[in-house]
């Protein structure tokens, strides 16, 4: 407990915590979640991120404005909760590129910015003016990111993408499966994570770069290039050994081909689609499982050495099943971690959210409070920083919620003038 | 567009760090990361090389500790010393490395190095300005410390086995494919590593950089987080689809020889246009039950996310859109349907193996997939390229992956000697 609790005691301040990314500011046209995602954790770390968008399409360009979840009945531009996740801690402004006067103020806010970033299809930030050789004429150490589907090369370079699709084209869909069924996918735009979280690497590299050299650049991020990446050993089992992930029987995920395990396997256990994922990395494992497994089964010889159980991995995983199937998931794992084999119930977000000291005791869920939805919680970052660390309190921007700071305290212009810009429709 | 054409003389943007890692399983690809991005990065193994040379699967499937490709694949670009952490000499020799570098890149459980003298809190008050990046399956404190985890069960404890399987909940959650666990924490990782190093600019300090392999696959599962966050709900997993909180309608589609492939339904007016042309022109119109919603969907100009399943009339026109998706991509190959949808500008794919990307034109077109020669076997192979064209501080695989202690000899005599 601290003082701070008690009603009528003013909090001492808090010392100002350096922030990592503080005097970097970035010109923000990215959106969704592969391009916001990146953008929110440079501002988590003390970037100035100011996110523009359209005031004639009042922002719906990023799909998420609006969408659900919402946190009460409430419904409304300013009131989606993904949007919210992923835009904290940003400033936001409304432009219109397509009058001069707004253009005009791009460039002034280019010409006072270090980093611009879009996720719009290849050409359209083009189209509306401001491709790289113009960018680079306001200011020649400005680091421009772009960030698309299938980058701005390549036969492909104009084709459109979002989560599922990319996932599908770069290898990682067909990665993720059963044995005996057709690919499941990933059940979620994992490539729009790590296109944001790539996005983050080349915004780094492309600072560090200009501080080294005072020299910018425009870099040119692919997500299914970045999801390619992530293939994992398969693809050189390929080109090296000529051995495609398309054979019979495979892939499956669930089971671990690299390195070899067994058992390795997501188990039923009691209760209505609740599971139990088990790995054994070695025959130390097994040995230690042995012991607990009931019956005379798992003490069979043949089970001993990592090749038997590999060559009998479907009789062995269908013995694991019946041993796990009436267990609770979590006494299980635990009780299997205890004997030192990794184990884990498969959590409900619920259940890793609320009931798990892994993410609660790292303060992976911090409160923000926006101006319209009021106190809601989000994604943390999965990283602390002992003298740097993040920050998110503020919610996302309402749209074109920081004009006056940002056209008036940053860029100067008067009261007189912001208003002409509103009702010109600048704004 | 004009392609951003490569310097050939540039060096990366790490050009000039140092990176200490000492090896593990976990780690390896966020080492991989760094040496792509021009960081000079020593892989610091036991004597008789780290366990991960065991990996399978091996060059021509002949096991041995130089033919793993799974350490071919995480340890490229790097170069290897070996060292008995255990052994006061080794141990002083691994100081002595750690002082010539700028990153300590150490994913051991913790309090193993705060029990060999050799932790961050050992190294920080002579060298306060390491960036020392922790690698741990929970963070190097809390409840949760000490558990033991692999890539499957960090991935089914976290969420992501939650969102992925089949719409048949009588088959098990499914774990994403290719180490998706271990990728997730490596690319927080190099994140953290690059703002740290940034912040030393100013700071003039270094800091302990604490990861949780945990914690970054919780915030890497989208919309089961915050639709429990903010409305409390619970999504279900479905066969190749975004898990929800309510089912969605099938997305896979079968191609005329057998592929699989996909489109996103039409929403626009336009794009509804689009789709009856094409249908018409292929003369398949009498294939779609309803093919008179598609032109409502164009009277109506398009319909809205939040309308379907509410509102009835333009849940048929999305139905009646997403049946002549199918109705097409049934009368076309999977590679006519993918380039002749996209050429229509319909976001459309076509579901690629690993091996069919690093061999697609456009990834070939692009420079993904690169050569790395291995003068060892008088062989060169084909390895995963950039994730990113930077031409001014280009991305690049630097070399195969060392030898066991191929480096020793060089790295540490030339630090003996400056301290000689």
């Amino acid at each position: 407990m601290t003082v701070s609790g008690i009603a009528g005691v003013t909090p001492a301040p808090r010392p100002a915590r350096p922030r990592a990314l503080a005097g970097i500011r970035v010109c923000d046209f990215s959106g969704q979640l592969a391009g916001a995602g990146a953008t929110r954790f440079l501002a988590a770390m003390g970037a100035e991120v100011i996110r523009i968008e359209d005031p004639i399409a009042e922002g719906y360009w990023d799909v998420l404005r609006g969408v659900p979840p919402y946190v009460d009945e409430r419904r409304g531009r300013e009131l989606g909760g993904a949007f919210n996740n992923h835009n904290v801690e940003k400033l936001g402004v409304t432009l219109n590129l397509r009058t001069d006067a707004g253009k005009q103020l791009l460039r002034e806010l280019v010409a006072v910015s270090d980093v611009v970033t879009e996720n719009f299809a290849p050409g359209v930030l083009e189209r509306l003016g401001f491709p790289y050789e113009e960018l680079r004429g306001i200011n020649e150490e400005i680091v421009y990111v772009s960030n698309s589907g299938f980058g701005h090369s390549g036969p492909y370079r104009e084709f459109k993408t979002w989560g599922p699709l990319a996932q599908a084209c770069c290898g990682l869909a067909f990665s993720t499966g059963l044995g005996d069924q057709a690919p499941a996918g990933i059940g979620y735009s994992y490539m729009d994570h790590h296109g944001g979280n790539f996005m983050v690497i080349a915004i780094m590299a492309g600072l560090m770069h200009r501080d080294r050299t005072g020299e910018g650049q425009w870099i040119d991020l692919s997500c299914t290039d970045a999801g390619a990446l992530l293939n994992g050993p398969a693809l050189l089992d390929y080109t090296v050994n000529g051995r495609p992930l398309r054979r019979p029987g495979s892939p499956d995920s669930n089971r671990s081909r690299s390195p070899l395990m067994a058992p390795h396997g997501i188990y039923p256990s009691a209760g209505e689609d609740n599971w139990v994922a088990i790995a054994c990395r070695d025959d130390k494992d097994w040995a230690a499982l042995a012991t607990l497994a009931d019956g005379s089964w798992a003490a069979d010889a043949c089970w001993v050495v990592l090749g038997g159980r590999i060559d009998g991995e479907d009789e062995l995983d269908r013995r694991m099943a019946e041993w796990t199937r009436g267990r609770d998931r979590f006494e299980l794992a635990a009780t299997l971690r205890s004997v030192g084999v990794p184990a884990a119930a498969v959590q409900r977000p619920g259940e890793r959210i609320e009931l798990d000291p892994g993410t609660l005791e790292w303060g992976l869920w911090p409160t923000v409070t926006h101006t319209e939805m009021g106190r809601v919680r989000v994604d943390g970052v999965p990283v602390h920083f002992s003298v740097t660390d993040w920050v998110i309190e503020r919610g996302a921007p309402c749209l074109g919620e920081h004009n006056d700071r940002v056209f008036g305290g940053l860029l100067g212009h008067s009261e007189a003038e912001l208003r002409r810009f509103k009702e010109d429709g600048v704004l | 567009m004009r392609e951003a054409l490569e310097d050939l003389a540039a060096v990366g943007a790490l050009d000039g760090v140092r990176v200490v890692e000492l090896a593990s399983e976990h780690g390896a690809f966020a080492g991989k990361l760094l040496a792509d991005l021009g960081a000079e990065v020593i892989v610091v193994e036991p004597p008789g090389g780290h366990g991960s040379r065991l990996f399978e699967p091996f060059l021509d499937d002949e096991p041995g500790p130089e033919r793993s490709l799974w350490w071919w694949l995480y340890n490229s670009g790097k170069l290897s010393v070996t060292l008995d952490l255990s052994d006061p000499v080794d141990a002083e020799n691994f100081t002595r490395l750690v002082a010539s570098s700028d990153v300590v890149l150490e994913g051991e459980t913790p309090g193993h190095l705060a029990a060999l003298g050799l932790d961050y809190e050992d190294v920080v008050s002579r060298q306060p300005e390491v960036v020392w990046v922790s690698l741990t399956p929970f963070g190097r404190s809390g409840t949760r410390a000490h558990e033991p985890a692999t890539d499957l069960t960090i991935l089914a404890g976290a969420g992501p086995a939650w969102s992925c399987g089949y719409d048949d909940h009588l088959l098990p959650p499914v774990r994403p494919g290719g180490n998706q666990g271990y990728h997730t924490a490596c690319l927080w990782v190099v994140m953290s590593t690059m703002v740290a190093l940034y912040a030393r600019q100013t700071l003039g300090l270094g800091q302990l950089v604490d990861v949780s392999m945990h914690a970054a696959s919780n915030v890497t599962t989208e919309a089961a987080t915050y639709e429990w966050l903010v409305a409390g709900e619970t999504v279900q997993r479905q066969s190749f689809r975004h898990a929800a909180v309510r089912p969605t309608p099938q997305r896979l589609m079968r191609s005329a020889d057998g592929g699989t492939v996909i489109g996103a339904s039409p929403r626009y007016a336009e794009e509804f246009r689009t789709l009856i042309d094409w249908v018409v022109e292929l003369g398949i119109d009498d294939r779609i039950d309803e093919f008179f919603f598609l032109a409502m969907g164009v009277e109506r100009g398009g319909v809205v996310l939040t309308e379907i399943g509410t509102d009835p009339e333009a849940t048929a026109i999305y139905q009646a859109g997403a049946d002549a998706l199918r109705a097409v991509a049934e009368h076309l190959t999977a590679k006519e349907w993918f380039l002749e949808a996209q050429r229509r500008g319909i976001a459309a794919g076509v579901m690629l193996a690993p091996e069919d990307v690093i061999e697609n034109e456009h990834f070939v077109a692009r420079g993904f997939p690169v050569a790395v020669h291995h003068e060892d076997l008088g062989r060169t192979f084909t390895y995963p390229g950039p994730a990113f064209r930077a031409p001014s501080s280009p991305w690049r695989v630097r070399g195969r992956a060392p030898h066991v202690g191929e480096h020793t000899e060089m790295i540490m005599g030339a630090l003996i000697e400056e301290v000689g």
